[in-house]
């Protein structure tokens, strides 16, 4: 599948696109199929996002959305030196999704 | 140390009002961030992998207590209560909201710092000894020489826009503490045989995708030629750099491609030429600026001798402390590398006890290293227990430096955007690693240091043991480097084969301090076991 991710232009927050907006949780993010240029353009005139990007993702055995490369996993969770600082601080195993 | 001027602080507080209005603008949206992008790269604020990161300058690594609590502050107001202490003696802040952007430029420039020309293809901010104006084998404080440099390259309007980033280094002994020769210009401040101050010129060095040593251009240029020899470098380069490809845009490409004599005679035919129009700048204000970086009134009849009862004490002087010029004071570096942590972060809490500790005990100044650490430079010996003690109490007092713990890791995949893989984390299981087998203490000096890519912003290619970190189809895996040296004996490190997983890197980092175990002879350090014995029985240790 193919989602959409960018960051908040005010606070710089990674967000994906959920379909109707920009959500912080990556598990919100939707497949845009062939839609990506177009939501990008108008999403970003809006200055609802800053320099999106599409990437590709896939459901991992819970069904929930994984982008397929290590990078924009580490942009989902936040930085595994910080577990603290992630959108998961409570959660070690949130560790082995991003790895 | 260097005090503003109103010229200086006129320039930096336009530049805030300036950035302001940018950033207003591009929140309303009458900028795009096409438009946008390098305006804010030029005032240090990048976009990276959670949030926009901020860079801010440290002159030449030196700080005073003010600046660093006002460090302090901008991580507890506006970040998540912390920085990370660079390899180019700066700060970072990895959560900086754009909208607050102006306001933290704003909140510096009150303690006369700036994040200008942190990023770009510019003349970043000049780096030199962190033991500067305290190292007894020092020639003179190289700082003077480094904030004329500074003064000179600030907002230079020819040098705005380079072929790519510049980065000059300054130091005055024949101990490299600041990796001279790696930089695109390495100057080291010399005597000559009539006993005349001079600057030796190194160009064309530096890490990244293609590490070169600098050769040394010119042994004795006169310090009042400085300014006028060093903008004829960058004539030379700004001139015919290789504007049409990055990966050889660099200086250090244009000085191999030219050849040392043939870049060394173009820059001879500008220099002549620039002498002619009298570009530099009176020796007056040199003289000006040296006033600023005057000794501190040190005390003289000062004990030497420290108790040494104390065992953990005694370790950290012997590892900690390096000789100072004046009798009964020493430089004393305080570690950002405990057992486990995040190589160069410090808390806002740790920010302020440091900004304290330099006021209390060494005359209001604290340094920040290449290697991540902090430095307060002028510590009486007689209160380096007490000292000691409330380092010790904030979990500052590791006794590590140079040490295969004190490890150089830069950003990495955490962070950055550029990253193929993570390096703190390597890092952390390395320190941990040693810490647990007991190693580290037999290993003695053996520098460490890890990149997340090619970039080299963890000098890995300088390492005595370097690792960098690359993308192998989408997983992280780490090559491992040998025999590199950023010091006076500068080496670049060798690949050793191929890479390995991150637990692999670690058991790999092991079996090559084993190797290093089992061949040193007397007194040899890691790099010298290696020089002497060669990459094949590491290999065979590795892989065979
Ligand atoms: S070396 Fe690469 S990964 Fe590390 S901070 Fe520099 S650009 Fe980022």
């Amino acid at each position: 599948m193919k989602i959409l991710t960018g960051n908040d232009l005010k606070t710089g927050a990674v967000t994906w696109w959920d379909g109707q907006d920009w959500s912080l949780h990556v598990e919100d993010a939707v497949d845009v199929g062939d839609k990506a240029e177009e939501i990008m353009g108008r999403e970003e005139s809006a200055r609802r996002v800053n320099v999106p990007y599409a990437i590709d993702a896939e459901l991992d055995g819970n069904g929930k959305v994984r982008p397929a490369h290590i990078k924009d996993r580490v942009r989902a969770l936040g930085p595994t030196v910080r577990p603290d600082l992630t959108l998961k601080p409570t959660e070690p195993e949130a560790l082995n999704w991003v790895i | 140390m260097y005090k503003y001027d109103q010229y200086d602080q006129a320039m930096v507080d336009a530049r805030v009002e300036e950035f302001r209005d940018q950033t207003r603008r591009r929140l309303d949206g009458s900028l795009a961030e096409e438009h946008f992008r390098p305006l804010r790269l030029m005032n240090g604020l990048y976009l990276q992998l959670h949030a926009y990161m901020l860079r801010v300058a440290v002159p030449y690594g030196t700080l005073n207590s003010d600046q660093m609590h006002a460090l302090a502050d901008i991580a507890e107001k506006y970040d998540r209560g912390y920085g990370h202490f660079t390899t180019r003696q700066n700060i970072q802040y990895n959560w900086i909201k754009l909208e607050d952007a102006p306001d933290i430029l704003a909140d510096l420039a009150k303690v006369e710092m700036h994040a200008i020309q942190t990023s770009g293809n510019c003349i970043r901010n000049i780096s030199s000894d962190h033991f500067a104006g305290a190292a007894a084998d020092e020639l003179v404080d190289p700082r003077p020489y480094a904030e004329i440099l500074r003064q000179w390259s600030s907002f230079h309007p020819e040098f705005s826009y380079l072929p790519r980033k510049f980065k000059i280094c300054v130091i005055a002994s024949d101990t490299d503490r600041a990796a001279m020769r790696l930089h695109d210009i390495g100057i080291q401040i010399v005597k000559n045989d009539a006993g005349e101050l001079g600057a030796a010129f190194y160009v064309g060095g530096g890490m990244g995708r293609t590490p070169i040593i600098a050769p040394c251009i010119n042994e004795f240029v006169p310090l009042d030629q400085l300014v006028t020899y060093s903008e004829a470098c960058l004539r030379v380069y700004n001139r015919y750099g290789r504007r049409d490809n990055k990966y050889k845009a660099r200086i250090k490409i244009l000085v191999h491609e030219l050849g040392k004599e043939e870049y060394t005679r173009q820059v001879e035919e500008e220099f002549a030429h620039m002498l002619e129009q009298g570009v530099e700048p009176p020796l007056a204000e040199l003289e000006r600026i040296k006033t600023y970086f005057q000794d501190p009134d040190f005390k003289t009849g000062l004990t030497d001798r420290a108790d040494r009862s104390d065992p953990d004490f005694a370790l950290w002087i012997d590892r900690n402390c390096h000789k100072h010029k004046a009798p009964g004071y020493v430089s004393a570096t305080i570690s950002l590398k405990p057992v486990g942590g995040i190589p160069g972060d410090a808390s806002v809490e740790q920010m302020h006890l440091m900004a304290n500790l330099a006021k209390e005990y060494s005359f209001d100044e604290c340094r920040v290293t290449h290697a991540q650490n902090i430095v307060l430079p002028h510590v009486e010996i007689g209160r380096l227990h007490e000292l000691w003690t409330k380092l010790e109490e904030a979990g500052l007092g590791t006794p590590n430096l140079d040490r295969i713990d004190d490890i150089i890791a830069c950003p990495g995949l955490d962070y950055c955007s550029l990253a193929n893989a993570r390096s703190i984390p390597v890092a952390q299981k390395i320190s941990e690693r040693f810490a647990a087998n007991g190693k580290a203490d037999e290993l003695g000096q053996l520098k460490l240091k890890i990149s997340g890519c090619i970039n080299a912003c963890g000098h890995h290619h300088a390492g005595h043991i370097g690792i960098l970190g690359v993308d192998r189809k989408g997983v992280e895996n780490y090559q491992l480097l040998l025999g590199g040296s950023e010091a006076e004996d500068t080496s670049l490190g060798k690949i050793t084969g191929p890479g390995f997983s991150e637990d692999g890197i670690v058991d790999a980092v092991e079996k090559a301090a084993d190797v290093y175990l089992a061949h040193r002879e007397d007194g040899e350090r890691f790099l010298d076991t290696y020089r002497r014995i060669g990459m094949d029985p590491f290999k065979e240790a590795l892989y065979g």
